[in-house]
């Protein structure tokens, strides 16, 4: 899967850095920094960080189509 | 006939099970001051979501120009100094930085993900314990037992304890309903703030255990931890124990209530999350918007004047910031009152915004997210006993007090992968 | 053909050419299929590589949390495009509407869209450009050649600019625990894009972490050994540094040299768009056919006096792709105008770094919250009396209400109480920006004067 998180939108909620620590990590309080390429065993965590953004920043491909598909 | 001011419909009891018609009446009038001298209601979704991120709101009470002679965080009255949820930066986030530390990223990345385990097994043993029984309380018999177990481990309270610290918990939380604050028993007041202290107190035997022999757990680290920040001082420590205890457990008490209520309403998504437990993630998202379990926020206060839709709220004023209400404004949400987990439109307020966002949130999250993909997955054929279900008095922290369904058996568990 | 007519017409059939394959590129492409454009679209791009992002490379992959070969954008959606990457588009023809490629073939487009954005300013010295272990970053084929570099324990990393890219590279290196001096011509870094009042917080931030800082310096010349590898720095002050690895970070140019003698109002400072979009020729005469979006583009804004802004920003790039593609496919009447607000983050030394606005236009800056020495603050910046820009150290919940206040026109000086307002932060204070002749080592906003037709490289924005 490929990600790419606006980080303009982003204010640092670290929602998805809790939800899918081993793709998304904080780099001190509020910089987000994270793993623009992750394997498919991380479907279900980056599912839910992205769902859980609070301001929406985080775009994936691949994420539903692979849910769809198994 | 007069009718009540608006915002006394909407903390009066008998509304509890449906307020959202109120709501709608009162976006009407997006900035409402019914009474004099009494808050400003705002319920529109952009006018929250800008004050809470307006450096000119705060949440510390002494900012207020009438205070209320009833607040809970006052140090002299209680003892213990306020939680940071009752604070202004710089204290707000140096207190919740240190609690962090003990939480989450980046000095505990994996606490939370790392519980998913137990979570799985906590939810395993609850539903294996309805048993042979037909007729469950969804709320006595899981969505309060789970979270409270969850926030004991968590923090390193004794699960068994719960007897003891209980009758506190539900005096400070009764306290933060409106309603209950304009009866304006004042005895009941310092009775809530008296349980305040208590609870500290029981708390304070915890945490000087646990400076002792430290554990796994957040008490622990409270004391133990010190960071850049240092620190935090023995009483801030209680209060922020206070704060997490009662925060951890009475707002996701909720959430999962009111999802399981919302499912069996909405059975087409009960059937889908049964087929596709992922449908859980944007269903548990989709119910902070339709029912939100802290339906408003009413400690906030301006500390200079701010003009809103052509009004001024005037220094000093204590503000409503009306969350279940702007979660349905058909300004923001399409087709607001329907209960839709796929619509594509993301970004409720059930957890607030800006800095004082739900510290719990990732783990309200996982705890309803899996609790209600397993009631789905291992009841058979469940309905409602009783629709609406009894509510509990509260008008902030809203949901069923009871929520007896049926069901035609309780199946057998299986490996839970969560 | 009416204009309604031939819109629908060319929704349907058209031809729509994009040069320039990263992220304003695919974006716009993306954006084109999503508003019902069903002609042929050609994306034509001189790296090899498909569409990748360029934030992770000065940050996560240099940190060794991503691959510098993996951080493709995600496909938002079907583009259905023929792909030409590795060959670059070498000139353009707007009478006949064909675009040039390096491998001689000609592409003819009803529309085009400019995406070039700019590559890295290279060290001007040629022969000391190309020692071994001189580096700059900006591509992905850089941050591999880099990262290569840093994971084998350099000595000393020499890095030669203190903008946002500098020390991001400057941070990533402490944090893999390396030795780095960086060079800065102003008094600290930042300062180009910030002022400064916060490039003396940055210094403080860069020496704390241990990076041996030189400001109010300029590099006058890199030293190689006799193998060809870079073996030291010879600074303005007569110091000598010896590294064995260099990263020149002197900012960026727009890549607008293939389209010299095309008749486009393009230039160093880029190239010259309406706020829909639409490429001026060189009399600042608007064109109907020509669009432009990204870093390459130099676009007016109401809020900003209608001054041309470049904006070296991610989200103008995505912002201004999707306001690009919509009125390339669209009347007159349903156009619309690109009236992004301004904003970028960095991330160094942990550190949250964002703003809204245009900083370099103000004068005096406003601590309003928080404060500087705990590298915890909103600093509000004034222009003429108005809310002009705001800078967050690690406070970013605060900037949607500050960029309310610039799109209102707010008072300066912030006279209304705030939560967490300290003494330092009643009064303004001069915002000190350096004289804007002098140049800079990064500033992502680049005010670029009133004219379409500008092509001046010399910097001179409009202060009244």
């Amino acid at each position: 899967m490929r990600l790419v998180v606006d980080l303009n939108k982003c204010q640092g909620y670290a929602q998805c850095a809790f939800l899918a620590p081993d793709v998304f990590t904080m780099h001190g309080e509020e910089s987000l920094v994270y793993n623009p390429r992750v394997g498919p065993e991380q479907r279900e965590q980056v599912a839910r960080a992205v769902a859980a953004c609070p301001v929406g920043a985080i775009a994936v491909e691949g994420l539903r189509e692979a849910s769809d598909a198994g | 006939m007069t009718q009540a001011p608006l915002l006394r419909r909407i903390t009066d009891y008998a509304n509890r099970a449906d307020p959202y018609p109120l709501y709608e009446e009162l976006r009407r009038t997006p900035v409402l001051q019914e009474e004099e001298g009494g808050p400003y209601a705002v319920s529109s979704y952009y006018d929250i979501l800008g004050l809470l991120h307006d450096p000119r709101i705060s949440s510390d009470a002494a900012h207020l120009t009438a205070p209320d002679d009833d607040e809970l965080s006052e140090p002299e009255a209680t003892g213990l100094p306020p939680s940071f949820l009752r604070l202004d930066p710089p204290e707000h986030d140096r207190l919740r930085r240190i609690a962090n530390r003990s939480f989450g990223p980046p000095h505990r990345p994996h606490r939370i993900d790392s519980l998913r385990g137990e979570l799985a097994r906590i939810v395993t043993g609850l539903i294996d314990g309805f048993g042979d029984a037909r007729q469950i309380d969804v709320v006595d018999q899981f969505a309060h037992p789970f979270p409270v177990t969850v926030i004991c481990r968590l923090l390193g309270v004794p699960r068994e304890d719960e007897p003891r610290f209980r009758g506190w918990v539900d005096l400070i939380v009764a306290a933060l309903d409106p309603e209950t604050r304009q009866s304006g028993d004042p005895q009941f007041l310092r009775t809530a703030q008296e349980a305040r202290m208590q609870l500290g107190m029981y708390l304070a035997e915890l945490v000087e255990q646990r400076a002792r022999e430290p554990r796994d757990d957040m008490l622990s680290d409270l004391v133990a931890d010190h960071g850049p920040d240092g620190a935090m001082s023995t009483m801030e420590v209680l209060s922020t124990a206070v704060l997490l205890l009662i925060a951890g457990h009475e707002t996701t008490v909720n959430l999962i209530a009111n999802g399981m209520l919302t499912l069996l309403r909405h059975p087409e998504f009960l059937h889908r999350l049964r087929e596709d437990p992922a449908l859980s993630v944007r269903i548990v998202e989709e119910l902070l918007r339709y029912e939100p379990p802290v339906q408003l926020l009413p400690q906030r206060t301006c500390v200079a004047d701010i003009e809103l839709r052509g009004i001024t709220i005037p220094k000093g004023s204590r503000i409503w910031l009306v969350l279940a209400a702007g979660n349905r404004d058909p300004e923001r949400f399409r087709d607001p009152d329907r209960f839709d987990p796929d619509r594509e439109d993301l970004g409720h307020l059930g957890f607030g915004s800006g800095i004082h966002i739900c510290f719990g949130a990732p783990l309200a999250r996982l705890e309803a997210q899996l609790a209600l993909t397993e009631l789905v997955r291992r009841l058979d054929n469940p309905r409602l006993v009783e629709d609406p279900p009894p509510y509990r008095q509260n008008a902030v922290l809203r949901g069923p007090r009871h929520l007896r369904i049926a069901v035609d058996a309780v199946r057998p568990s299986e490996a839970v992968r969560f | 053909m009416p204009d309604e007519e031939y819109h629908e017409w060319l929704r349907r059939e058209g031809r729509i050419v994009i040069v320039g394959a990263s992220l304003a590129g695919l974006r716009a492409a993306e954006a084109l299929r999503a508003g019902g454009f069903a002609g042929s679209l050609t994306l034509i791009g001189d790296e090899p590589h498909e569409p990748y992002d360029r934030p992770p490379l000065s940050k996560a992959v240099l940190l060794g949390k991503a691959s510098p070969e993996h951080t493709e954008l995600p496909r938002l959606r079907r583009t259905d495009a023929t792909w030409r990457l590795g060959v670059a588009a070498t000139g353009l023809d707007m009478t006949a509407k064909r675009v040039r490629l390096a491998d001689g073939e000609e592409v003819p487009y009803d529309r085009l869209l400019i995406a070039t954005g700019v590559r890295a300013r290279p060290w001007p010295k040629e022969d000391e450009a190309q020692l071994d272990g001189v580096f700059v970053l900006r591509t992905r084929d850089d941050a591999v050649r880099l990262h290569r570099r840093l994971a084998a324990s350099p000595r000393r990393v020499f890095v030669i600019g203190a903008g946002f890219t500098g020390s991001e590279i400057a941070s990533a290196c402490r944090a893999r625990g390396l030795a780095v001096t960086v060079a800065e011509r102003a008094d600290g870094p930042l300062v180009g894009a910030l002022g400064g009042v916060i490039g003396a917080v940055a210094a403080d931030l860069h020496r704390d972490n241990g990076v041996d800082l030189r400001t109010g310096v300029t590099v006058t010349g890199l030293e190689g050994d006799a193998t060809g590898r870079v073996r030291a720095a010879h600074l303005s002050d007569g110091s000598v540094v010896d590294t064995d690895v260099v990263v020149v970070s002197l900012g960026a140019i727009r890549n607008t040299d293939w389209l010299k003698g095309s008749g486009l109002g393009a230039g160093p400072r880029g190239i010259a768009c309406d706020a829909g979009c639409r490429a001026f020729d060189f009399r600042g005469i608007v064109t109907d056919d020509v669009f432009v979006a990204g870093d390459v583009a130099r676009c007016p804004h109401p809020l900003f006096g209608y001054q041309f802004l470049s904006l070296e920003h991610w989200g103008n790039a995505v912002a201004q792709a999707e306001v690009a593609a919509h009125n390339m496919i669209s009347a007159g009447a349903d156009r619309r105008p690109h009236l992004w607000m301004p904003a970028f983050w960095s991330s160094q030394f942990g550190v949250n770094i964002k703003s809204v606005g245009v900083p370099a236009m103000g004068e005096e800056i406003m601590i309003t919250q928080g404060s500087l020495a705990e590298r915890r603050f909103v600093g509000v910046y004034g222009h003429q009396g108005r809310v002009i820009a705001a800078v967050s150290f690690d406070n970013s919940r605060w900037l949607d209400f500050y960029q309310q206040q610039i799109e209102r026109g707010a008072p300066f000086p912030v006279e209304y109480r705030t939560v967490d307002r300290r003494p330092e932060g009643r009064a303004p204070m001069p915002a000190g920006f350096p004289d804007p002749s002098l140049p800079t080592h990064g500033p992502t906003v680049t005010l670029s004067g009133y004219s379409p037709a500008d092509r001046q490289l010399v910097f001179t924005p409009a202060r009244h």
